[in-house]
């Protein structure tokens, strides 16, 4: 009997986030300029997961790269006729537009990546220390609050220099920057959460804390977690470019927007402002379209804003 | 407020530590310092001998005690580009990062805040709603990008201004500072533009967000009925209310300009510490590496130290005592 109870509580919320779910995303729609960002974002993620397919060269294939081809203008043609380059060459004769596809898969993948891990460890940590409360809490808490009070260029810069340069660095390096947010924020949703009714109904049915923790109490503060990581991938993406282009990041072989940007730096007094202008507008479209749609769902997931 | 500065500041010392055995343990004992320093030909026991003057063959913790002990009395060692003290090497630097970050944060309240007051009064038609899209902007953009852009627009499409580099400077009060020369000033624009723009657009959402909040207030509705203009009402006695959060929030983010100026420092070629630390960590330059990391965040806990016993003096409802 006891088991039956436990599994048709759930039932109700179901249904109900369903129609939640329906209205939110049809809200989302009514604001035309959110609906443009997310429009452009699926196109990006498009791209950058299809880019081997979709890319007119492949940039890292020196067989099909051509030195004769370097620091070409858009819209030329290559040495030997066949291609043309819409958005000009870097110094080796890549094909910018190629490269820049293939950079967007690269920042796109690190700032999900270290976004969902650091999401998940700050939100572990986060609902254990506002359940624990007390001096584990207190500990917790002084540690985010210090690292939060030094800006994050500065915690990756002293990771990136001990450790130094390479992909599986950068990630950890997001990932340290980025945990605190989740943590503070679920930790200060879960102790509003907790007082409700529905946790201590959970409690009189004697489910174990672990289980109303994570099934009961985690899925409610969701969507503040949603709002929060979309905006936090779009500055991870932007702090790995920022990284990269100060030469402490991606490692030559793996060039993200940011190193594209950085390998044109060189020339751009030279006038072939293309190597890196490009790329940074790729960067630009990238974060802002990720900030657009970030900034319509805090207002659609937002409860606050719609009583 | 003894016992907590007693606390905070034990607490800060216990930070500052934990820092300096990560990065001497990080920098020092993961590379090895040797095999820069010494010929690649020499023999072994020239190595064994070169180990043993440089105190490698020690013990970790005897090394750290070392380096500790010199930390303290500001000896971080020399560089190995510059074969000067580091610290020496960081402290020429100071002054222009310095005055980067001052001529930043100067650009960011004389156009942030006007702006965000605009903003305020005007929140819902096109003039509100176009500054706060920019200062959207600002928060989301990179700053290298933006400095990428700058340089773009102003030096190599107008040819304007200088892309990099700090100018003429001459010696006020000993210290030298470019932004009383002419090519000096022409230098510091676009890098000094290229750091402010974030701390613009923070000013302009706090100083709007205080508009907004005081003008439901009864000592506004009072001016007005007093038959005072709009722009003393906001212009004098609104201004005032808002000042204090505003200027305690940007006085707690002048840190981050310094961290930040690392970024602008390197895309304009500006001769502070922020680009002295990126070049030294391209050749691996690790006394001015160390030192540059644990003088900036000392400063960092000592200006968050400061922030925080003002705040207390500031507004008396904040308690020290009890931090939640």
């Amino acid at each position: 009997m006891a088991e039956n109870t436990t599994q048709t509580m759930p039932q109700t919320p179901v249904i109900q986030d369903e129609s939640l779910f329906l209205q939110a995303i049809k809200e989302f729609f009514e604001n035309r300029v959110a609906a443009v960002g997310l429009v452009l974002l699926v196109i990006i993620v498009g791209v950058a997961l299809f880019a081997p397919y979709i890319a007119p060269q492949n940039p890292y294939d020196l067989m099909s790269i051509d030195i004769m081809d370097g620091k070409l203008a858009p819209g030329s043609k290559s040495f030997d006729e066949a291609t043309t380059f819409w958005l000009g060459t870097d110094s080796q004769g890549r094909d910018m537009f190629s490269s820049i596809l293939y950079g967007l898969r690269i920042s796109l993948g690190v700032g999900v990546v270290s976004t969902l891990i650091a999401l998940v460890i700050g939100a572990v940590i986060g609902l254990w220390a506002a359940y624990l409360g007390g001096k584990t809490d207190a500990v917790i808490m002084r540690i985010v609050d210090l690292q939060l009070s030094f800006p994050a260029i500065l915690v990756a810069l002293i990771l990136l220099a001990i450790l130094g340069k390479g992909i599986d660095k950068i990630i950890l390096a997001l990932i340290l920057v980025q945990w605190a947010y989740y943590a503070r924020a679920i930790r200060s949703n879960v102790i509003v959460e907790r007082g409700k009714e529905y946790v201590e109904a959970a409690k009189c049915l004697g489910l174990p804390q672990r289980r109303i923790m994570y099934m009961h109490v985690l899925p409610n503060c969701t969507p503040e977690l949603i709002v929060i990581s979309t905006v936090k991938v779009a500055s991870a993406i932007a702090l790995e470019a920022t990284l990269s282009f100060l030469g402490l990041g991606m490692p030559i072989t793996q060039p993200s927007l940011g190193l594209l940007i950085s390998n044109g730096f060189k020339y751009l007094q030279s006038g072939y402002y293309w190597i890196s202008f490009y790329p940074g507008v790729a960067l630009l479209i990238l974060i802002v379209s990720i900030n657009l749609v970030g900034d319509r769902l805090r207002d659609v997931l937002n409860p606050r804003l719609k009583r | 407020m003894l016992a907590f500065l007693i606390r905070r500041i034990s607490q800060s010392a216990v930070v500052l530590l934990v820092m300096s055995l990560l990065v001497f343990v990080g920098v020092f004992y993961i590379g090895n310092p040797i095999d820069i320093l010494i010929a690649p030909d020499a023999t072994p026991a020239e190595y064994a001998r070169a180990v043993h003057e440089l105190g490698l063959d020690k013990p970790l913790w005897e090394q750290y005690t070392i380096f500790l002990k010199g930390a303290l009395h500001g000896d971080f060692g020399n560089s190995f580009v510059y074969n000067e003290p580091a610290l020496k090497v960081i402290l020429d630097r100071l002054p222009a990062t310095l005055e980067l970050a001052f001529t930043a944060m100067f650009i960011a309240v004389i156009f942030g805040i006007p702006l965000g007051m605009a903003a305020g009064m005007n929140a819902n038609n096109w003039i509100g709603r176009n500054i706060m899209r920019f200062s959207i902007l600002g928060f989301s953009l990179p700053t290298f990008w933006v400095g990428l852009m700058l340089i773009i627009i102003f030096s190599v499409q107008l040819n304007l201004l200088p892309s990099g580099g700090r100018g003429e400077t001459v010696l006020l009060l000993g210290i030298p500072v470019s932004f009383l020369t002419l090519s000096g000033l022409a230098h510091l624009i676009l890098p000094a533009t290229n750091l402010a723009l974030f701390k613009t657009s923070l000013a302009i959402r706090l100083t709007r967000a205080g508009v907004q909040e005081n003008m439901q207030m009864d000592y506004v509705k009072f001016a007005r009925a007093k038959g005072l203009s709009e722009f003393r009402v906001i212009g004098l006695h609104v201004m005032k209310n808002i000042m204090i959060p505003v200027i305690t929030v940007l006085g707690m983010e002048f840190g981050s300009l310094i961290a930040f100026a690392v970024v602008t420092e390197t895309i304009f070629a500006w001769p502070g510490m922020g680009k002295l630390v990126i070049d030294s960590i391209g050749v691996l330059d690790r006394p001015i590496i160390v030192a540059y990391l644990l003088i900036t965040v000392t400063m960092f806990i000592i200006i968050n130290l400061i922030v925080d016993i003002l705040y207390s003096l500031l507004d008396p409802r904040v308690r020290l005592g009890q931090e939640r």
